[in-house]
């Protein structure tokens, strides 16, 4: 479904992804993991067009991406839930989940939907987002991404700083995605997250993918964690 | 003229000024505020505004009333269209960059002046007032067409409320004031807004300019004032807050209208001026506007 080849993308004069390659299919969960500066969130960002790629191809059902403006990605399908949910937080939870919403004209099934989803936000409609808690900005954050109806789900540690009742939110939802067909790519911290919900870790070093492996079988104290997270 | 009937007279000369000011200074706050682009030219296409209003007034045959409908309608479109060609040819190009951008509204206010100085001349030229009015109060006679101008500039600065708050386009704009590059990850044409905006913010500083220039006159040299009014009214409004806007365009102006009636209108630049330096020491983000992070 998405297959990224020899990627090089950075900020400025700082490289950060070096010949960066791999693909997730539909209704599959691959989880990015590293250290920081490994260039997972970077990766995400130059997916969705707010970096450049310099070189390698992005594509998403044989379309390429790295060629369009950045506000025709999400118009192919891609959907992203930034690291820290960058709500806008001045606008009201239904204004946020209307942002969603307008990219592809979608009728009001889509909204009802995904609050489904996130029956919390429902009762937030009017309230200024910014004044939610974190683990109902979170929720906002993934209802405005799934508004759009991606083939592919961008996550950027969307457990950070979350309670335990939230995280298990968050990867109920992410399986419920999966038996949809939508694609998922997950940049995650914690082991037991990943672990939880991902079928392929990829793990990252300097900027591309050092090794990836199915998660199906692999324990918390395999060694790629230690190697790769440090953890 | 008693003290008390003197005071009303100023109290209204400064609400036609606090009017007029509060849509040239929206103009600009909004580019500010949506695109963090301060336009040096804001004054030059208030200018532009009220020079079209005297070639429409000439060409347009009819009744002064009628002319000045169609400059009203056809001069916002103009000088709106000419920024936003400024906009995709010059400031897009430079990426917004504020310290480059201000250099880039520097050189366009010279061409939009030289340009009007080639065609139009040195001249003041007058163009006539739509309506020929008194309004008789007990004490003195005030011309109705500056109380019709307090009136269409509410009747605009409340069109941009509602297009803010309650259409799409609005949204949209407020969404890529908050954020730029997550309203691109949800599809925005960021560029399209820009341009969208920066035409918005010149046409109504052309709207002011078309509204005032059957009081003043129209001149090559005339985007001076309003510019520096309108920083004056943004600085201590809050820098893209449409409220501190207004509030503070209603403030400056009718103390300008006071100050110039009972001692002189260079005074009331002076205290203007005193205001903002105020401002930028007591409360650097002015009376609406937020703290940067």
């Amino acid at each position: 479904m998405l297959r990224l080849e020899g990627i090089e993308a950075g900020y400025g004069a700082v490289q950060v992804l070096r010949g960066l390659s791999l693909s997730v299919a539909a209704g599959e969960v691959l989880c990015l993991m590293g250290r920081n500066g490994a260039g997972k969130s970077t990766t995400l960002k130059t997916i969705i067009g707010q970096l450049r790629a310099s070189a390698g191809t992005i594509e998403l059902d044989g379309a390429r991406l790295e060629t369009l403006p950045a506000h025709e990605v999400p118009r192919q399908g891609v959907g992203y839930v930034p690291q820290g949910r960058r709500l806008f937080g001045d606008l009201t939870v239904a204004e946020n989940i209307e942002i969603g919403l307008m990219t592809r004209k979608r009728d009001a099934r889509t909204r009802d939907r995904v609050l489904e989803l996130f029956p919390r936000l429902r009762e937030r409609m009017g309230q200024v987002s910014r004044t939610l808690s974190g683990g109902e900005q979170q929720m906002l954050a993934i209802a405005r991404a799934l508004c759009l109806e991606p083939k592919v789900l961008l996550l950027d540690e969307p457990t950070e700083g979350l309670q335990p009742s939230m995280i298990a939110l968050i990867r109920d939802t992410v399986v419920a995605l999966k038996k949809t067909g939508v694609a998922t790519i997950l940049v995650e911290q914690r082991v037991d997250a990943a672990l939880s919900v991902a079928d392929r870790i990829a793990f990252m070093t300097g900027g591309s993918v050092a090794e990836t492996v199915p998660a199906a079988g692999l324990r918390a104290d395999a060694p790629q964690f230690a190697a790769y997270v440090g953890v | 003229m008693d003290f008390g009937p003197f005071l009303l007279l100023a109290l209204m000369e400064g609400l036609v000024t606090a009017a007029v000011l509060a849509l040239t200074a929206s103009g600009l706050s909004l580019v500010f505020g949506i695109m963090r682009v301060v336009n040096v030219a804001h004054g030059a296409f208030f200018m532009l505004g009220a020079v079209l209003a005297w070639f429409v007034s000439q060409w347009v045959p009819g009744p002064p009333a009628l002319s000045f409908a169609v400059a009203l309608v056809l001069c916002p479109l103009i000088v709106g269209a000419i920024a936003a060609a400024a906009d995709t040819a010059v400031l897009k190009r430079l990426n917004y960059e504020p310290e480059a951008t201000i250099v880039a509204t520097i050189g366009l206010l010279y061409i939009l002046e030289q340009a009007a100085l080639s065609f139009f001349g040195p001249d003041a030229r007058p163009v006539p007032a739509p309506l020929n009015f008194r309004i008789q109060l007990p004490w003195f006679g005030y011309s109705g067409y500056k109380l019709a101008v307090v009136a269409a500039a509410a009747l605009v600065l409340l069109a941009v409320w509602l297009i803010l708050r309650h259409t799409r386009a609005g949204l949209i704009m407020r969404a890529t004031q908050i954020d730029r590059d997550t309203a691109r990850a949800f599809g925005i044409n960021v560029d399209r807004v820009y341009a969208g905006v920066f035409a918005m913010g010149a046409g109504l500083a052309a709207i002011a300019a078309v509204l005032i220039v059957p009081i003043q006159q129209a001149h090559y040299l005339m985007g001076g004032d309003p510019l520096l009014l309108s920083f004056i009214v943004v600085i201590i409004g809050g820098l893209g807050s449409l409220r501190g806007t207004l509030v503070a365009a209603l403030v400056i102006g009718l103390s300008d209208g006071v100050i110039s009636t009972f001692f002189a209108p260079t005074l009331a630049k002076i205290v203007a001026t005193l205001a903002v330096a105020l401002i930028l020491v007591l409360r650097p983000q002015g009376l609406f506007g937020k703290r940067a992070a």
